[in-house]
């Protein structure tokens, strides 16, 4: 079963192979149940293959056993008639050495002579008596040989017993030879049997080698089909992978936010792909028909050709079986007939040779009777002599009877007959008369042979040919079989062999002649014939006389039912004029031929489940590909709908802006009017609902912006400081208001100046503060390096320890937070940053990473709405959006600002307590200097505070800390108490030391404010002033009160009352506190805040000679006017040639402005001869060709070319640097554009 | 001192009609930073422009006109390129909605709807002629002030 195991193995692969296919399947659409199913089919068929391939083989190996016992059954039989012709042969033998007990050796050397041909088998043995009679004239001893004959080949006691008792054993020594050549016939005989044998074994083995060939072939047949289905199953989704990848090369080329064109355009390309597919399915299904179909046919081919070998091979058993019947009998028969022939020269030699004649009826009758067993199959022996009529009487007289004649023709009537009964015969020329019969025909005695119409034929044509005759088959006497009379004439004189039928009657009528008959019982002997062969059962025997070709007579066997085969051997029973044939039939109809249907079937089945398992291939390869392109389709009709969706929503944006500057420009103007209060309240409220629709509609575009993949961060250094100020300063119209304590920290560590996008970095902090301003409390706002969170055991940062401290000791009743409400555990926000827990080994030297966190006391995130903060559209409730306004876009867009930051964004939340969002940014190191100047206002201010000291009395030690940040960024160190009552011993303290002279101010929160306490800070001020009146230069230190919300009139009352120098409003502000500052301390400087200049468009442009190239005269104009403002020198050309010959090198252009869309030559087309004639001289330049006096000592000519647009999308742009444009301004000009663009070429220049 | 007054309203009225038309959406930004351009150097700079403007409209209509009064097919590049020539122009001198009616005739041209195109040209040509109006009138105005003696306020 080493194919089995094979099946298995492929199997295997086959089953991997399933596997991968179904992992491709699962890519589109996992499907678990049909998954299982598919594993169950697959199980099934498997389990199916292998059954009738197991079944297959062994019906196979059952017909192989099936043949081989037949062999053995033919072998068996062989043995038996090869034994049998022994038994022939020793019988002969026997015949003879009973015979010698009454002849003497003359005679027996006729005899001997003649019946050679009776004993085929041992021609040798003969032979040997042939040389050892004439010598020993000792017939005794040949019997003794013959006998050890007889003993060496097969063991037959009796006949030795009976004859050994006169034997010489003595003798024996002498005559080995002749034994010993008999042994070796014998062995020869054996040998040759056994190659009989040899070759039936061979005969029956190649049937069984038919079968293995066959096998072998349905094994190969079984690997080809695995092996197609693997290929077929291989090719489609290779196919498939190949269109995917076909469909999807394109594709990456294109980004997403490409235009609605183009994707069209894409669509109706994939359209025309789709036919392919489609095709290929239908070739698919033909192929499985046509495969199908060949299927069928083999398996029909299969059984017929199956069919067909059965049937000959049934036939050639039949045929085998048949002739080796028909052989058998005719050798039996022929057996006989030798022996009736040899019996006939018996008589003829010991009754007519003699004188008188040696053999009487007696000894007629004793000898046939004890020689009847040679002669199994005949019923009796008569011999008759020829007697003429004219002798009749003299005969008649010396036998003492009449010769009489048969009764009738008709035989069966002489049942019973006698001969006294019967009338003598008719007087005819000569009779036949039986002169000696065996004893079980003793009644045919006397009767004339030749009056029966049969016998006389018989003896008229023996007589003729000298050979035995046969008669056609009749009832024999007394028997009520069917028979034939065998007769052979006998000359009493010995004929030539050759003698011609003349001569013979010749003789015979010249001669004494006589007849011996024999008369056979045909179906006895076939019975007694098909007896010793095996499965006789199986077929059925006939035999038929056909002499008469038209009317054969039956001799054996009955009418069977025809069950198709027929087999037909011809028997020659000697006589060449009677012709016999043996029919044989099998008894059985042909049982159905089981193998060959079961081979077809299992082919068929096979066929079919392979088809089918085809079939489902394909109509899922079909689904599938059909699935692919509808979601090919549908991904570009949303990737279509998406641009749409963006370009629609950018385009609103703008037109929905346009008309709201008006509005708002409108309201502005109106709210400088001379308006009454009311009207004044409707206009700013209308001004600030235009505000709001502008914040949103940008927010909208931003979306659709970070949607579209369009939003591009900028690298540029800012002060992080300034900007969380004027951060805070825009909400905290908003939060001071309700009374909302904001407030900013940054980290020492945080440098001073960072590299990022400060418009987006202001945009996520506007955000978390926007979403945060609600009710109460206060918003803090604070920066910290990601390094000084990973280790919570050693935080140095005061802010950061009291937001751990916090956590740890929730049981104190006010909050140490910057209001005194409570707030969340801000360490949970970040918890879950991948960037803090992960061990980040690859940290930029050069990049930062800031961590934000915005903490709030608001009403906090409802828990169940928390999971959805970051999605677009969403807020935390739907009704405080109502209430406290804002799109719910704000989060979205403030995750996605992060993500571009590479940060990450996190925050914890609970309802009632308050929310902490946090997010961290990768931000560049900058350099001081490398501060844009806008940033750099107050650098000179900040000196003139370096060394001054304060103190700080707060009871919130946070808050104090955020009040030390914003003194020590003006150079100020810093020292806190908790109360006042403890800024009086300190300032006690301090009186000696130098600290106290340089503490210029004493800042107080409005939550310690106590009037009294503050007097008495005062008096003790005063007094220590006068006490040390060596320095009255020295101011005293200024008191500073710290408030939150407090009106201008409550300031001012303040103010007057002396109490205080100043009050600070919070949130805290660098350019506040200077100012404050500045005009309390009356450092005499106006401190107004300096404002370099930036660097115009002016002094960018000023000399510089520009070409402007547009086709349209207004345009060009316009273009003119506005660069000439900006003190360029413009040339105008009309057309793209024109601008060609003014660009040819050398010329003294600095810049060209080239409108895209004109006629004849396009901005594009213009612009690539341009750069290709400057190609050309430079080319020429660098090869030395040229010199560089000839192009006007510039060694490298390229000309900035700036395209003037309308219509500003990123295709082109592209398709502008494509034709060698360096930039592109949006036509008509806007100054920061047109700054910006012109700024790289010429601000380094 | 009616001459004071006088002055006082053709100033006003000079300073209203460039904000009525950009209310009305006759003109947007772009005319103003067109006005912005005009300086001692090129004081008439902004008359400049609309006259090449106007001479220029006024030829691209007349041909779009003829094109569209064509029996035996409408030659819908050519006004195609016309429009294109127009709309440039609108844009450049912030004569929005010439350019939007520019926008919209573009649409039907590209639709070669030929019925779309005449009545488009009517707007447009009705767009011009208001535009032309108005600004016509602040130069008359600009005139005026300026032979009353008086300065143009220059837009900064």
């Amino acid at each position: 079963m080493s194919m089995n195991g094979k099946l298995s193995g492929s199997n295997c692969r086959l089953s991997a192979n399933f596997r991968l296919k179904k992992a491709k399947e699962t890519m589109h659409g996992p499907n678990s149940f049909r998954k299982w199913k598919r594993n169950l089919l697959f199980l099934w068929l498997l389990g199916f293959v292998s059954t009738g391939i197991i079944w297959f083989l062994l019906s196979f190996n059952s017909v192989a056993l099936g043949s081989n016992k037949k062999t053995a059954d033919s072998c068996e039989e062989k043995a038996r008639i090869l034994l049998q012709h022994f038994n022939v042969s020793k019988n002969q033998f026997l015949a003879l050495a009973s015979f010698f007990y009454e002849s003497d050796q003359i005679a027996f050397l006729g005899c001997g002579k003649h019946s050679g041909l009776e004993k085929p088998w041992s021609d040798d043995v003969t032979c040997a008596l042939k040389v050892l009679c004439p010598e020993k004239q000792d017939s005794r001893m040949q019997q003794v040989q013959i006998v050890k004959t007889m003993e060496l080949k097969d063991q037959c006691p009796v006949q030795v017993e009976n004859i050994h008792s006169e034997h010489d054993l003595s003798l024996l020594d002498h005559h080995t030879y002749v034994p010993q050549k008999s042994v070796s016939s014998i062995s020869w005989e054996h040998h040759s049997g056994g190659k009989n044998i040899l070759q039936g074994s061979a005969f029956g083995g190649q049937p069984k080698d038919n079968f293995k060939n066959l096998s072998f072939c349905m094994g190969k047949g079984c690997w080809l089909l695995l092996v197609g289905v693997i290929l077929s199953c291989k090719i489609p989704g290779f196919c498939l992978k190949l269109r995917w990848k076909q469909k999807n090369e394109p594709a990456p080329l294109q980004p997403a936010t490409q235009q609605l064109q183009l994707l069209l355009q894409q669509k109706q390309q994939q359209q025309q792909d789709q036919s392919p597919p489609k095709g290929a399915g239908k070739w698919r299904k033909k192929l499985l028909t046509v495969f199908v179909l060949l299927g069928i046919l083999t398996s029909i081919w299969l059984f017929w050709h199956l069919n067909q070998k059965i049937i000959l091979r049934r036939e050639h058993t039949l045929a085998n079986m048949c002739d080796e019947r028909a052989r058998m009998l005719q050798d039996q028969f022929n057996v006989s007939m030798n022996h009736v022939h040899a019996l006939a020269i018996l008589v003829s030699t010991f009754h007519h040779g003699k004188h008188p004649s040696a053999i009487d009826q007696k000894t007629f009758g004793e000898y046939t009777e004890r020689t009847a067993f040679e002669r199994p199959l005949t019923s009796g022996v008569a011999y008759a002599l020829k007697v003429l009529h004219s002798e009749r009487e003299q005969f008649e007289k010396q036998h003492g009877w009449t010769i009489k004649k048969m009764e009738t023709e008709d035989q069966t009537l002489v049942q019973d007959c006698r001969t006294e009964n019967l009338d003598p015969a008719p007087i005819k020329d000569e009779y036949a008369p039986v002169i000696f019969s065996q004893e079980t025909v003793s009644h045919i005695v006397s009767i004339d042979m030749m009056s029966g119409q049969q016998d006389l034929e018989n003896i008229l044509r023996a007589r003729a040919t000298g050979k035995g005759v046969l008669t056609s088959p009749f009832k024999l006497l007394k028997s009520n079989h069917l028979g034939v009379v065998l007769t052979f004439a006998v000359y009493n004189k010995d004929l030539p062999p050759d003698a011609t039928p003349e001569q013979r009657t010749e003789a015979t009528v010249g001669f004494n002649c006589r007849y011996l008959g024999a008369s056979y019982d045909v179906p006895s002997l076939v019975e007694k014939l098909l007896h010793q062969l095996a499965s006789k059962q199986t077929i059925v025997v006939n035999v038929y006389d056909t002499t008469n070709a038209s009317a054969p007579i039956s001799m054996y066997g009955a009418d069977i039912a025809d069950t198709g085969l027929l087999h037909v051997s011809s028997l020659d029973f000697g006589d060449p004029l009677r012709k016999h044939e043996m029919h044989c039939r099998f008894k059985q109809k042909p049982p159905l031929p089981w193998m060959a249907i079961n081979a077809s079937v299992g082919v068929l089945v096979i066929t079919l489940l392979v088809g089918h398992i085809f079939h489902a291939a394909i109509c899922r390869i079909a689904k599938v590909e059909n699935d692919c392109r509808e979601m090919m389709e549908l991904k570009a009709r949303a990737e279509a709908a998406d641009v749409a969706k963006s370009q629609f929503l950018a385009t609103v944006s703008h037109e929905i802006r346009t008309p709201m500057n008006g509005v708002l420009g409108m309201l502005k103007m109106l709210m400088d009017t001379d308006l009454d209060a009311i009207q004044r309240d409707y206009a700013e409220t209308a001004h600030a609902s235009g505000k709001d629709l502008i914040s949103l509609i940008n927010e909208v575009l931003d979306q659709a912006k970070i949607e579209s993949g369009r939003l591009e961060l900028e690298d540029v250094p800012f002060d992080l400081r300034n900007l969380l100020d004027s951060i805070l300063s825009l909400s905290s119209d908003k939060s001071n208001d309700k009374g909302i304590e904001s407030a900013v920290y940054v980290s020492d560590r945080v440098p001073e100046v960072v590299v990022g996008d400060p418009v987006r970095f202001r945009q996520i902090i506007t955000n978390l503060v926007g979403n945060s301003i609600k009710d109460k409390g206060h918003i803090f706002v604070s920066v910290h390096l990601v390094d000084e969170m990973k280790g919570t055991s050693d935080v140095g940062d005061k802010v950061l320890q009291q937001g751990l401290n916090l956590v740890q000791d929730m049981s104190s009743k006010t909050y140490n937070t910057l209001s005194g409400f409570p707030v969340v555990d801000r360490w949970r926000s970040w918890e879950n940053f991948k960037l803090l827990n992960g061990k980040d080994a690859k940290d930029d030297p050069e990049k930062i990473r800031l961590l934000v966190t915005v903490e709030d006391t608001g009403v906090g995130i409802r828990l169940d709405a928390q999971d959805q903060i970051f999605t677009p559209f969403v807020q935390a409730d739907s009704s405080t959006s109502r209430h406290y306004g804002g799109t719910g876009i704000g989060l979205s867009i403030s995750k996605h600002l992060v993500e571009l930051m590479h940060g990450e964004i996190g925050f914890v939340s609970e309802p009632g307590v308050g929310s902490t969002f946090s997010f961290t940014g990768a931000f560049g190191k900058g350099e001081v200097s490398s501060l844009d100047s806008k940033w750099k206002q107050y650098d000179p201010v900040v000196s003139e505070f370096q060394g001054l000291g304060a103190l700080i009395i707060d009871n919130r030690s946070i808050r104090a800390e955020v009040t030390k940040y914003h003194l020590r960024r003006l150079g100020i160190s810093v020292d806190i108490t908790s109360s006042l009552e403890s800024a009086c011993t300190y300032v006690s303290s301090i009186f000696t030391t130098s600290a106290f002279a340089q503490l210029a101010m004493i800042l107080i929160d409005k939550d310690v404010w106590n009037q009294e306490t503050v007097l008495q800070l005062r008096s003790l001020l005063e007094q220590h002033r006068q006490n040390c009146k060596r320095n009255v230069s020295t101011n005293l230190p200024k008191i500073f009160l710290l408030g939150t919300s407090m009106s201008p009139v409550e300031r001012s009352k303040l103010k007057t009352s002396g109490f205080v120098d100043n009050v600070l409003m919070k949130p805290l502000r660098l350019s506040v506190l200077i100012a404050c500052f500045q005009e309390a301390l009356g450092n005499g400087t106006k401190g107004k805040v300096r404002r370099k200049k930036i660097s115009t468009l002016g002094s960018l442009l000023r000399e510089k000679r520009i070409l402007v190239v547009d086709d349209n005269k207004v345009n060009r104009r316009v273009a003119e006017g506005a660069l000439k403002k900006y003190g360029a020198i413009v040339t105008c050309v009309e057309r793209g040639h024109d601008a060609l010959n003014k660009l040819k090198p050398p010329h003294t252009f600095d810049a060209c402005f080239m409108d895209l869309q004109m006629p004849e030559m396009d901005g594009f087309e213009a612009t690539r001869q341009i750069r290709s004639a400057e190609s050309e001289v430079n080319d020429k330049l660098a090869s030395g060709e040229a010199s560089i006096e000839m192009y006007g000592n510039v060694s490298h000519w390229h000309i900035p070319i700036l395209a003037m647009t309308a219509d500003v999308i990123q295709a082109t742009y592209e398709k502008c640097l494509k034709c060698g444009m360096d930039d592109y301004v949006s036509k008509p000009f806007e100054e920061e554009q047109l700054y910006l663009a012109v700024a790289q070429f010429f601000e380094s220049g | 001192m009616w001459h004071g007054i006088d002055m006082c309203s053709l100033v006003y009225s000079f300073a209203f009609v460039p904000c009525a038309c950009e209310h009305q959406g006759i003109v947007d930004d772009q005319f103003t930073q067109l006005r912005k351009l005009e300086d001692e150097n090129s004081p008439h700079f902004v008359m400049e422009v609309a006259s090449l403007f106007f001479e220029d409209c006024e030829k691209l209509i007349n041909n779009m006109a003829i094109a569209l009064e064509q029996k035996q097919g409408v030659d819908f590049k050519q006004i195609d390129e016309c429009i294109h020539q127009l709309k440039g122009s609108s844009s450049s001198i912030g004569a929005m909605r010439v350019k939007n009616a520019c926008i919209a005739f573009r649409s039907f041209s590209d639709g070669q709807n030929r019925e779309g195109c005449l009545r488009c040209l009517q707007q447009l040509s009705h767009e011009y002629s208001l535009l032309k109006n108005k600004l016509q009138t602040l130069f008359r105005l600009e005139k005026q002030i300026v032979a009353a003696g008086g300065s143009i306020p220059r837009v900064h």
